[in-house]
């Protein structure tokens, strides 16, 4: 399984965001989105890359780019993490039923979590460009989103 | 807007805090002032330089959201360079990382003889605050991620790598 590619047209999806509201592919329209897909909420990489990224929003809001936070974790312990790390990227829940819209997106872990991938979706709601790290543990630094935004 | 796309790691600069021989081998380390790693690094590479000819270049990479100091820590460590202190306050913040409020810094900046109400003024300077983004913005567009990370040449060396790189500075 690897990450939809560039020109993949966005499929049909639904996401829990906090307070019980879904976020689906009709939020994609229009806009330019970064799925920030990670394995587990409060794990030590996860911890690092969302504190970074976050602390470059106003770099991607620059580049017209929303970043958003996807995991299997539910949404209560989204949420949790989220204020625990002090960041402002809004969490997605894939949690029931549990990773159906990341193996859409075809970055489902053979473990049962998200694989650590990144996905930047256009206003014409394709898919612009994404990238599946090597490695869950591995962390992929802020300038290969940007790479991404620049390829879009 | 800043270009922020991959870049390799800037060379070494008129700009950038370095210390030891300049004929010895060069770090180039991007820290956080409040990352316990970076202490535990700090501590290691201070130890090799007693030791060992080592140049070691520091850069910041403060992570705000994970460390809500780290970004005054660095601005303070500015302002003291700018009176010559750069290194003292970065060994200072380093030593005890559990006391970098306001006051801490006030008081570490008077007992290193600085003029405080330029150190005060000065660190929340916009001059400082663009030397210490660029350090981070530099070390985002070469893939940093993490800290304490050290380029030694082109290469990047973090977490369990870092300690195999380091490791192998040790004196048999």
């Amino acid at each position: 399984m690897s990450p939809l590619g560039a020109g993949s047209p966005i499929p049909p999806f639904s996401l829990k965001r906090a307070g019980d509201a879904t976020f689906t592919e009709a939020d994609l329209r229009g806009r330019t989105t970064v799925l920030v897909f990670y394995p587990f909420a409060f794990s030590p990489v996860c911890t690092d890359q969302l504190s970074l990224y976050d602390d470059l929003r106003e770099e991607f809001a620059a580049q017209g780019a929303t970043l958003y936070g996807v995991s299997c974790d539910a949404v209560w312990s989204q949420s949790a993490f989220k204020d625990k790390l002090g960041v402002e990227i809004e969490q997605l829940s894939d949690f029931e039923p549990k990773g159906a819209v990341c193996r859409a997106f075809g970055v489902y872990h053979p473990g049962g979590f998200p694989q650590r991938a990144l996905v930047i979706t256009g206003p014409d709601s394709t898919v612009n460009w994404s990238y599946q790290a090597d490695s869950p543990g591995d962390l992929p630094g802020a300038n290969l989103i940007f790479d991404g935004l620049q390829a879009s | 807007m800043n270009d922020l796309s991959s870049a390799p790691v800037p060379p070494l600069s008129a700009a950038d805090h370095v210390r030891g021989p300049a004929d010895a081998p060069l770090l180039i380390e991007y820290g956080d002032l409040e990352c316990a790693y970076c202490a535990a690094l700090h501590a290691r590479l201070e130890e090799l330089r007693g030791t060992t000819p080592l140049r070691v270049a520091y850069r910041h990479f403060p992570v705000r959201s994970a460390h809500p100091r780290a970004w005054p820590a660095a601005c303070a460590t500015e302002a003291a360079g700018l009176q010559g202190a750069f290194w003292e306050l970065h060994d200072a913040i380093l030593a005890d990382q559990g006391h970098i409020e306001d006051p801490h810094l006030w008081s570490l900046a008077e007992r290193l003889g600085l003029d405080v109400e330029r150190f005060e003024r000065d660190r929340r300077s916009d001059d400082v605050a663009a030397r210490v983004r660029a350090d981070f913005t530099g070390g985002v567009r070469a893939g940093v991620v993490t800290t304490p990370t050290v380029f030694r040449g082109d290469t990047a060396y973090s977490d369990a790598g870092l300690h195999s790189m380091v490791a192998d500075w040790l004196p048999i």
